[in-house]
């Protein structure tokens, strides 16, 4: 009981020491905060809690209602409660070293890929070999794989994913007597007899900047291949290459087809094109697109598989985000975070979350397909299809690199489609200095 | 000047009855702004610019920062593409700011001044911008200019597919866009300033330069500017701050990229984020700490000095 009033006592102090450090917005403290929370966390690792906490990025209300259902049910299945801290999806993000090194909860919601095994490699989360002895069986080798940091151990659960896709409207294809193209050069051909007809052959905007990453990532795919995209993405060298140089070249031709004033328009704003009629096709992800393409309109989405252009490549990869969940360092209740996971990890948890988001399709095996939209089947098809999945641009390459380097670069290409001899050596001196720093 | 010669004097006179409980008081009362402004102002200044000659991703201890020299500056000044749009911005920031808002709060708050009807109502109007936030107003400027959906293309008939004005797109025209947008907010903040500084101004000596004769433009030259000198340096300082600091608003819009590239935003980039990359985002805050010591120091040094002599 003494123990326990002691216990207490610091813990409140150090609490209130943080508080204070917080309170004066003090970012470049990490180090400190991790110190009090990992001390913390020993001293009160008080057994038998009923309670696993949870980060979520999913503060809007449409999936935190689906998380919201999900975690009840895993509070039968599991015998936990799940306290969730709902956070922005961007302002997770972006605060996601600080949050690791700080007070994380037990368990958060990230993304598989580069973008997990940078934070694994630092030693921030927790590994979960444990979990995937009892989930193996309900995934496939390549969703293990995109699920274990670079020492081979798991680090991630993989929950959702979603492929990126050239998406159209069946409604007017069909009023147009359009039909999809699988080679580059039919694919040019649709675009100019759209154009021809009065329409935005190819809806495009980026002034998020990231959605033009998906269609860099499939032209180098199509064109160089897979293992060449990831080692470019993973290595960092090679971006100063005429095979990279090769890709921007072969992009300047889709830039005529693109919808006027691109750089200034949101996805949203392109996918009401393509939802309005006014668009023949978009590159994006059915993350993205099937929350515009909602109710009587689900089932009018419908999508190709970005066009062949080196055949000894053809259509051989998808472009298929994973999310998931991962263990922080340290978490306060880690059998319980291990029960949560597992639960997660199972068909029956991502079916009873999908019942609320046609926009993504389950990771594990087992799922009800018979319950998915058009799309989604349609998806999975995709996807089991291809032999290579990658993930996208700013989760197969370092964080540090992707937002702050790619993605200014992208936009400055589009546009000055000329210079792009000095935005690739722009980039590749950059790309140097960050893989050979550490930060 | 009477005032400024009775003050000192005044000071010198009270400092040699000093009680004990007066010394308390006022060390209180100096050593504790002190000593906030110290550690939260001066103490992570320096410890930016320390940081500023190390690579640290951020993670791990104080033990896994490792010092590189000029390093970072010399990536800035070479290979960081964004590094002089950012700074090019920053100063027509600062330009315009100094240009449009400045001398239009100065003109308005001289209107109001003037004792017209209803200008409690032009005040509140003028000065409502100033309640919004810079981000608010980001968003505002979305609604106006957006190319497709904005007002603004929408009244002119520039929203179509063929002859669209991409105002937020275009990197040549988002700047100006923002800009505007930015005066408005700014020129209600200058008015405010001199409008009290207006107030303050003794109303016997503009009557007595209408009884000398002096028209509007010479009573305002000779007896109001004078009397808004301490007003000046307010403003000034404002400018400059305002448009160094200005950050919000085009991060609402486009999180500062295609044109409305910001130190303030390069620092944000490469700070806050996924990963980051402490010092060199530090070296970025610390250009930018001496440009604004470049235009506020030697201000702030030559209205002392001339403080002082008088």
């Amino acid at each position: 009981m003494q123990r326990f009033s002691t216990g207490n006592q610091t813990f409140s102090r150090r609490s209130m020491l943080r508080g204070a450090l917080m309170g004066a917005g003090a970012l470049a403290l990490p180090p400190l905060l991790s110190a009090c929370g990992g001390s913390g966390s020993s001293g009160g690792s008080s057994s038998g809690s009923k309670v696993v906490t949870y980060g979520s990025n999913a503060a809007v209300p449409q999936p935190k209602g689906a998380y919201e259902t999900l975690f009840a049910q895993a509070q039968k299945a599991t015998g936990y409660t799940v306290d969730v801290n709902w956070v922005d999806h961007n302002t997770f993000q972006q605060n996601i070293t600080t949050y690791l090194q700080g007070n994380p909860q037990d368990a958060f919601d990230w993304f598989a890929g580069e973008r997990m095994q940078f934070f694994a490699a630092q030693g921030l989360c927790d590994q979960i070999d444990d979990v995937w002895a009892k989930i193996g069986g309900n995934y496939t080798d390549a969703m293990k794989a995109q699920s274990k940091g670079t020492d081979g151990h798991y680090y991630f659960v993989p929950f959702d994913y979603y492929p990126w896709a050239v998406y159209y409207s069946k409604s007017l294809w069909a009023a147009k007597g359009y039909s999809e193209p699988t080679t580059w050069d039919e694919y040019i051909a649709l675009a100019k007899k759209m154009k021809g007809d009065g329409l935005i052959p190819i809806a495009f905007t980026d002034k998020d900047g990231w959605p033009a990453m998906g269609t860099f990532d499939y032209l180098n795919m199509r064109m160089n291949g897979y293992d060449f995209h990831i080692d470019l993405m993973r290595n960092g060298t090679n971006w100063n290459t005429p095979q990279v140089s090769a890709v921007f070249e072969q992009w300047k031709q889709l830039i005529p087809y693109y919808s006027p004033g691109f750089l200034g328009l949101t996805w949203q704003e392109g996918a009401a094109q393509l939802l309005n009629k006014q668009a023949g096709m978009m590159v994006l992800g059915l993350d993205q697109i099937g929350t515009i393409f909602t109710g009587a309109k689900a089932d009018d989405l419908g999508f190709f598989a970005f066009p062949e252009i080196n055949p000894s490549y053809g259509q051989d990869s998808v472009e298929a985000p994973i999310d998931g969940m991962m263990l922080s360092k340290s978490p306060k209740n880690r059998a319980g975070a291990v029960a949560l996971l597992e639960y997660l990890g199972t068909a029956p948890a991502q079916q009873l979350w999908l019942a609320a988001d046609p926009a993504d399709i389950a990771t594990a095996n087992g799922v009800d397909t018979s319950k998915y939209t058009q799309p989604q089947t349609d998806s999975v098809t995709l996807i089991q299809k291809a032999s290579h999945i990658s993930q996208f641009m700013d989760r197969d390459t370092r964080p540090d690199f992707a937002d702050p380097v790619m993605l200014p670069a992208i936009q400055q290409f589009l546009n000055s489609p000329g210079s792009v001899s000095s935005i690739l050596s722009g980039i590749d001196k950059q790309a140097k200095l960050i893989w050979a720093s550490n930060g | 000047m009477t005032v400024w010669e009775a003050a000192p004097r005044r000071r010198r006179a009270r400092r040699r009855h000093l009680s004990r409980g007066d010394r308390v008081v006022l060390t209180l009362m100096a050593g504790v702004p002190l000593l906030l402004t110290l550690s939260f102002v001066w103490v992570p200044a320096l410890l930016s610019i320390v940081l500023s000659f190390s690579s640290w991703p951020g993670i791990g201890g104080v033990s896994s920062i490792k010092w590189v020299g000029l390093q970072n500056y010399h990536t800035i000044f070479t290979i960081y593409p964004q590094f002089y749009p950012a700074l090019e911005h920053n100063l027509i920031w600062l330009a315009v700011f100094f240009a449009l808002p400045a001398p239009a709060g100065l003109f308005l708050a001289v209107q109001l001044d003037k004792q017209i009807r209803f200008s409690r109502i032009y005040q509140s109007v003028l000065f409502l911008p100033v309640v919004l936030s810079l981000a608010l107003i980001g968003f505002m400027t979305e609604l106006i200019f957006s190319p497709t959906q904005g007002l603004l293309n929408n009244l002119t008939g520039h929203a179509g597919q063929n002859d669209m004005i991409d105002w937020l797109g275009n990197p040549h025209l988002n700047i100006w866009a923002v800009l505007l947008m930015a005066c408005w907010r700014q020129t209600g903040y200058v008015m405010i300033m001199y409008l009290a500084g207006l107030k303050s101004v003794d109303p016997s000596l503009k009557e007595a330069a209408a009884l000398d004769g002096a028209g509007q433009w010479q009573t305002f030259r000779h007896v109001v500017w004078p009397a808004l000198r301490p007003i000046n340096v307010v403003v000034l300082v404002i400018t400059v701050i305002e448009s160094l600091r200005a950050f919000d608003i085009v991060y609402v819009i486009n999180q500062g990229t295609n044109g409305l590239e910001l130190l303030s935003v390069l620092v944000t980039d490469n700070i806050v984020g996924e990963a980051s990359r402490i010092g060199f985002g530090s070296a970025l805050a610390t250009i930018l700490l001496l440009i604004s010591m470049a235009f506020i120091v030697p201000y702030l040094i030559s209205t002392f000095r001339k403080d002082g002599q008088e």
